[in-house]
């Protein structure tokens, strides 16, 4: 009995205080900074008040809304389609296509901002095509604008959301096309009527993954225009960093706010996932 | 009479998505000059040699390297063993590490660096140091995952009570049969972490910014400077990863191998 204690004490004390120490504490500390008046003085709610009344902030937490829900909803629209080809494929071959899709993955942040700055940047690739083709993108888009931003958000949703889809498409059984044929079901009525409403709760799901995953999203926007893009990572970063503004204890209410909108994501991916019909296969 | 369907067509335009910017990347990095036609005027490595041949950038990468390599050795050497004893003998306890493992995934670095800034800025302690912890904790989700899915693949538990049976002692037990069975897939989990940490640019730039340039930080303060340059660094950058990644492939497929034989 001393033997058993002792391994699973020594193995694990090390493991706990390292959670405690860079995740348990300073996630509480936060917390409690976001209740302190600056430089430390006594319980207020003012930060949230400030953050709920000041036209920036709200502006910066609506940009960021908007910025992650549209970039998810695209990039999981494409890749319901994409992910369901990549099923239709050989088995070795959709191995290969899924490492590459995995490998486009790390093209994110900083080498992914970049490479779109070659693509559409001022002098980018394209926008040269286009100068060339007597055609001037003027005021409507350029790579710094909120469209510019969301192709480069689309960008880095698409292979997490082809990785998460695909293998939803397992549950679905050839047998039930079949079936569904024979039947006298098109295939267009088999995806309306059964193939969709089994893969709802997973794309659901997985929308509200990426969803998290866009909210949450610091270094794209940074390396495109520092501090200029009202996001609210952007917005922490700042009021953390800046050597001039810091204010860590609005920062820390604007990370609990961003902290709790990704809880209530990840709520509604778990209470989904679990909707998903193990049953079938 | 197949004609091209919305799937195909979609999968195409995915991947065309996801191709373009890696193509140009690698193409601006070859470029003599690419400032007004479509395409570049001419190639050339010149600008991969002056990259190599930048002091600053060989010790960006190394310290990229360094920073990787350690923290990942010593996430391995803390969480493996930990997470081996739990599986093993304290099953109850799993439910509390997933509740950290979802914690550690759903908490973006952006709100890890205030909480990490409030509760040690200033006392003394490196935040260079305050950084790599943070990495052990954000490496959690994908080595306990590495870790479980060799312990079950192995049945370590009866193996555990086959080596107890025998007269071994725990720790020999553990060492000597667990730690050679689930190398490999340790190794996969490490090569990912590995990966991870060498692309991490929130936290580093938050918490201590200039003072210990990776290439990360390095490739941001380039993006200003040179195109081509910046460039070089993606594709230098983006070439690591592909051998990572097709080490990783390589050791999975192993693994498997070797479990289908056993």
């Amino acid at each position: 009995m001393k033997r058993f204690a002792s391994m699973l004490l020594v193995t694990t004390i090390p493991f706990f205080a390292m959670i405690a120490l860079f995740l348990l504490v300073p996630l509480l500390s936060m917390i409690e900074g976001s209740f302190q008046a600056e430089g430390g003085g006594g319980f207020t709610i003012s930060h949230y008040q400030e953050i709920f009344s000041n036209p920036y902030y709200l502006q910066a937490f609506e940009n960021s809304v908007l910025i992650s829900f549209l970039s998810s909803l695209i990039g999981i629209i494409a890749a319901v389609f994409a992910a369901y080809a990549i099923t239709r494929f050989p088995q070795s071959l959709q191995q290969r296509v899924l490492v590459i899709t995995n490998l486009t993955s790390n093209f994110a942040g900083i080498p992914l901002a970049f490479a779109f700055i070659v693509l559409l940047g001022n002098s980018g690739l394209f926008v040269l095509l286009a100068k060339q083709l007597g055609i001037d993108f003027g005021q409507s888009f350029t790579l710094y604008s909120w469209s510019g931003l969301t192709l480069v958000y689309v960008y880095f949703q698409l292979p997490l959301a082809v990785m998460l889809l695909y293998p939803l498409y397992h549950v679905i059984q050839k047998q039930w096309m079949e079936a569904a044929e024979l039947l006298g079901a098109s295939p267009w009525h088999f995806w309306l009527r059964i193939g969709f409403p089994v893969l709802f709760p997973g794309i659901v799901g997985t929308f509200s993954i990426l969803f998290a995953n866009a909210m949450g999203a610091y270094a794209s926007a940074y390396a495109l225009t520092g501090s200029n893009y009202n996001l609210v990572p952007i917005r922490i970063g700042a009021l953390v960093s800046g050597d001039i503004f810091a204010r860590p204890e609005l920062g820390s209410a604007l990370a609990v706010l961003l902290g709790l909108t990704l809880a209530a994501a990840l709520v509604v991916n778990e209470w989904l996932t679990r909707k998903i019909r193990r049953d079938l296969s | 009479m197949k004609r091209i369907g919305l799937p195909s067509l979609s999968f195409a335009l995915v991947m065309l998505y996801l191709f373009l910017p890696v193509a140009a990347t690698v193409l601006y990095s070859l470029a003599t000059e690419w400032n007004s036609t479509v395409l570049p005027e001419g190639l050339t490595l010149k600008w991969f040699a002056e990259l190599y041949g930048d002091p600053r950038f060989l010790q960006a990468f190394g310290r990229s390297f360094v920073l990787s390599f350690l923290t990942t050795v010593v996430a391995v050497v803390i969480i493996v063993p930990a997470v081996f004893s739990i599986v093993v003998y304290a099953p109850r306890m799993e439910k509390l590490v997933q509740l950290f493992v979802m914690l550690t995934y759903a908490v973006p670095g952006v709100i890890m660096a205030v909480g990490l800034i409030r509760t040690y800025s200033g006392n003394g302690i490196p935040m260079i140091v305050i950084t790599a912890g943070a990495y052990l904790v954000g490496l959690l989700p994908y080595l306990y995952q590495g870790t479980r899915n060799s312990l079950l693949a192995l049945h370590a538990r009866s193996l555990m009570e086959a080596a107890e049976l025998l007269g071994a002692s725990r720790w020999q037990a553990f060492v000597r049969i667990i730690v050679p069975n689930i190398m490999s897939g340790i190794f996969v989990s490490a090569l990912l972490s590995f990966s991870i940490l060498f692309g991490e640019f929130v936290l580093i730039n938050i918490l201590v910014g200039g003072r210990y340039e990776t290439l990360q930080l390095y490739l941001y303060n380039k993006l200003s400077a040179s195109g081509h340059v910046a460039s070089a660094i993606t594709v230098t950058y983006f070439v690591l990863m592909a051998i990572i990644t097709s080490l990783i492939v390589r050791f999975t497929r192993r693994s498997f191998a070797r479990k289908e034989v056993s």
